[in-house]
């Protein structure tokens, strides 16, 4: 019963954004503004009805109905409360409602934030929104109704696949959704700009923050996803460059690109058109990942369940939104003129370097990915696209952004003078030269990779702190002053710095060892100690496990007593690793637990992963920063500023 | 269903990831061994190489490396060796041949492009708006000039 409600909701759920697409979209055109009014309540109105149809189904999975198709397919009764619950984003079709219950909210949030953007722009982006929502709940209900009922229940589920059955699963797919969704909105504001035929300093006023938001939540999503992996895969791996992965990597680069161009257009209005295609591509890039991830034209570890009919679907989609907004785009984009003139040395050129290399990279990124499919249909070679590619091919592009970001963003808008530039960045230079040679002296791995890694990351943090100082003309008390736009992109920046010195410190200096230890044996990995004391095996509320416990001790002095296990879950006959490790700010001590050996004693092997936390703590700084700058002072001024305040009040940079 | 199939026999004969009996006595060999592993598909999984991979075959194709690089083989004839019984699929880098070279070059020519289109650009549109951006309308100098004056 309450499964029909929830599908009862989603039917109307459609409905409703069907109305919403049509009515407040003629009213902006007609200017009535009763039809424009319609927008409003629609998004809260659709808002709700998927809330409640997602709510149907949480019940389903907490309750653990087994007459639900996809509860069977992936719940089962033992399985713990928090999996339950997270089960249901854990496959295709309940992933997907997750998917629209954030377009949604993104809808109703410009519906209830939205109060002070001029109506007409209001009514057309709710409308684009609701013609996205329209799309992907037809697609859920004509492909993949969450809510089919199977004839005959079964008595038990089948269980989720163990690997998802991880905290990780309660937050890295809703944060990623956020982001990526989200990005439906800079879609939304672009195709309704188009519609309107101008863009101006107020529009990317608007454009900002919502953009920023998304690229905040798929920082996060991204991170954790790779911290998930880290720990979960039981080798201590952070990125694969897996297709999925990639899907989700290519919307955070235009994202980003995005964040930046539109800083162009908000202060000096130039770059419009070229940020409303970048608009397009952040959120067609969206749906291209919706798309690799569920139609299953490329093998990932991360695919659902694949049909071909949801694939088309979905191309269908992808096809009448991209194309249909580049249609439009090619007919208006002669009509934003650009107003702002700058020099060849200057802030809006960095910027344009800035956006060049970030698009650039996601192309390479794109078509690695889609290399694989092209290749088959076009010559009928088959092929692998992996890792050692994208390392070689992706780098390069990281590297000169590094080197030219701190300089960038130093300068002033319209014109700059190079040299002006040299004596506040010098000391960032001379100390990131110093950092570099230390990393080189003290590396014995890999020291090339280590001296560039520490030599750019702690370019970009020194280089961030000598803008803020500058910024702050150069005394102390007035750094606290500083808008937090300021403080918010330079701890972005630094948090760029952060991860790239981690990623290098880390891909250069790591120690491995596999061995078969016999317990009580206590064997030496780069200086530690390790010690198997003892391997039990134990029940778990889903599963049986292996569990060894490992002491490490350095130099003789106590530092980790360690848990690795070895799960087995039952009900998919499927082993899991589950390491252990002990966090540190400068290493990871990684411990894994394999399989009894024929002559008695485990296979054991162990890690020191040097500086890997940066790689997560410098995203979490790169999306703090985020946090930072939309919480800026301009922005909720901004929000409750009307439009004509908007236009005349110019930023005093 | 094949696929639980595949599975069950994967855990019928547990393994691993390298197991410490793969290992070779000789540390260079040993790290010359991992260094191709990590460029290797394996060819039954999704998307993993044969170093990370718990499949049977890529336990073959670990043991495969280490036997060719003890008979002494350099690095790319233990590839040539495997890619010409597994096909260019086991390839994580694909060959730099043919038709993949739009692969390779896409990225550093697109830049390139990108690169010589912005500055053309700049400099165009810095060329033709001076003129338009300083002089002022008739209108504007008088609003100028009355802003001026109040």
């Amino acid at each position: 019963m309450i499964a029909e409600l929830g599908h009862f909701a989603l039917i109307l759920a459609f409905c409703v954004a069907l109305i919403q697409m049509v009515i407040p979209l003629i009213g902006a055109q007609k200017g009535w503004s009763g039809w424009m009014a319609v927008g409003d309540p629609a998004a809260t109105a659709q808002f709700l009805l998927i809330a409640v149809a997602f709510a149907a189904l949480m019940h389903g999975f907490v309750t653990s109905d087994f007459s639900l198709k996809v509860v069977y397919q992936n719940s089962h009764t033992d399985k713990p409360m928090l999996y339950k619950v997270t089960g249901l984003w854990g496959n295709h079709e309940g992933s997907m409602l997750l998917w629209v219950l954030i377009l949604s909210l993104f809808g109703a949030a410009a519906a209830w934030f939205g109060g002070a953007l001029p109506p007409r722009l209001r009514a057309r982006v709710l409308s684009v929104q609701a013609s996205i929502g329209v799309a992907f709940l037809g697609f859920i209900l004509l492909t993949s109704n969450p809510f089919t009922r199977l004839a005959e229940p079964p008595f038990n589920g089948r269980d989720l696949n163990p690997l998802l059955q991880d905290p990780g699963l309660a937050f890295h797919p809703p944060f990623l959704y956020l982001g990526y969704v989200g990005l439906s909105m800079a879609f939304s504001f672009a195709v309704a700009a188009l519609i309107e035929g101008r863009v101006d300093a107020a529009w990317a006023r608007w454009v900002r923050p919502w953009t920023l938001a998304a690229w905040i939540f798929l920082t996060i999503g991204i991170a954790l996803g790779s911290w998930w992996a880290y720990y979960e895969l039981g080798w201590g791996g952070f990125w694969f460059w897996d297709p999925v992965e990639n899907a989700s990597f290519m919307p955070w680069l235009l994202a980003a690109a995005l964040l930046h161009s539109a800083i162009v257009v908000e202060k000096r209005e130039a770059l419009k058109s070229w940020t409303i295609l970048l608009a397009i591509m952040a959120f067609g890039f969206s749906l291209i990942g919706t798309f690799i991830v569920r139609s299953g034209v490329i093998t990932s570890v991360h695919s659902f369940a694949n049909d071909p009919k949801r694939g088309i679907f979905i191309l269908f989609i992808l096809a009448l939104f991209v194309g249909g907004a580049l249609t439009l785009y090619a007919a208006r984009a002669g009509a934003m003129q650009a107003k702002g003139v700058f020099s060849m040395v200057s802030r809006e050129s960095a910027l344009v370097l800035n956006n060049i290399l970030l698009a650039t990279a996601a192309l390479v990124v794109f078509v690695g990915t889609l290399w694989p499919l092209v290749a088959e249909m076009a010559w009928g070679r088959k092929l692998s696209v992996g890792a050692p590619f994208f390392d070689k091919a992706f780098t390069p592009f990281m590297v000169i952004l590094a080197l030219i970001l701190p300089i960038g963003a130093m300068m002033p808008w319209k014109r700059a003078a190079l040299g002006k530039l040299i004596r506040p960045l010098a000391p960032a230079a001379i100390l990131a030269l110093a950092v570099a040679g230390l990393a080189w002296t003290l590396e014995t791995g890999r020291p090339v990779l280590a001296l560039v890694a520490a030599g750019l990351g702690s370019w970009l943090v020194f280089g961030a702190a000598a803008e803020l100082w500058v910024r702050a003309g150069r005394t102390p008390a007035r750094l606290a002053r500083l808008p937090r736009a300021d403080w918010g992109k330079a701890t972005a920046h630094s948090g760029l710095g952060v991860v790239f010195a981690g990623i290098g410190l880390l891909m250069a200096g790591q120690v491995e060892d596999i061995r078969v230890a016999q317990v009580g044996e206590t064997f030496t990995v780069a200086g530690y100690a390790i010690t198997l004391d003892k391997v039990e095996h134990l029940p778990g509320p889903n599963y049986t496990t292996t569990e060894a416990t490992i002491t490490v001790r350095q130099g003789g002095k106590f530092v980790a007593t360690l848990h690795p296990e070895k799960r087995i879950y039952p009900v998919q006959a499927m082993p899991t690793t589950e390491a252990d490790i002990d966090n540190g700010f400068l290493r990871d001590v990684y411990l894994v637990i394999g399989d009894p050996q024929e002559g008695g004693g485990w296979a054991v092997r162990t890690y020191i992963k040097p500086f890997a936390n940066w790689i997560w703590a410098g995203a979490l700084l790169m999306a703090f920063g985020g946090l930072l700058s939309l919480s800026d002072r301009r922005y909720r001024v901004a929000a409750g500023a009307r439009k004509a305040a908007a236009s005349t009040i110019q930023p005093a940079e | 269903m094949l696929k639980r199939l595949a599975l069950l026999l994967l855990l019928a004969t547990p393994a691993h990831a390298v197991q410490p009996d793969e290992v070779l006595a000789d540390p260079a060999l040993e790290k010359r061994a991992r260094e191709i592993s990590q460029v290797l598909r394996c060819p039954v999984c999704q998307g993993e190489n044969i170093d990370e991979s718990n499949a049977d075959v890529s336990r073959d194709l670990r043991l495969l490396v280490r036997e060719r690089l003890t008979d002494g083989d350099s690095n790319a004839q233990v590839l040539d060796y495997i890619t010409a019984r597994y096909g260019e699929y086991v390839l994580f880098e694909p060959e730099k041949t043919g038709a993949n070279l739009i692969l390779y070059w896409t990225g550093p020519a697109v830049l390139l492009v990108a690169l010589g289109g912005a500055f053309v650009w700049i400099r165009r549109r810095r060329r033709e708006e001076p003129a338009a951006a300083k002089a002022l309308s008739p209108e504007e100098e008088a609003r100028l000039k009355e802003l001026m004056n109040s």
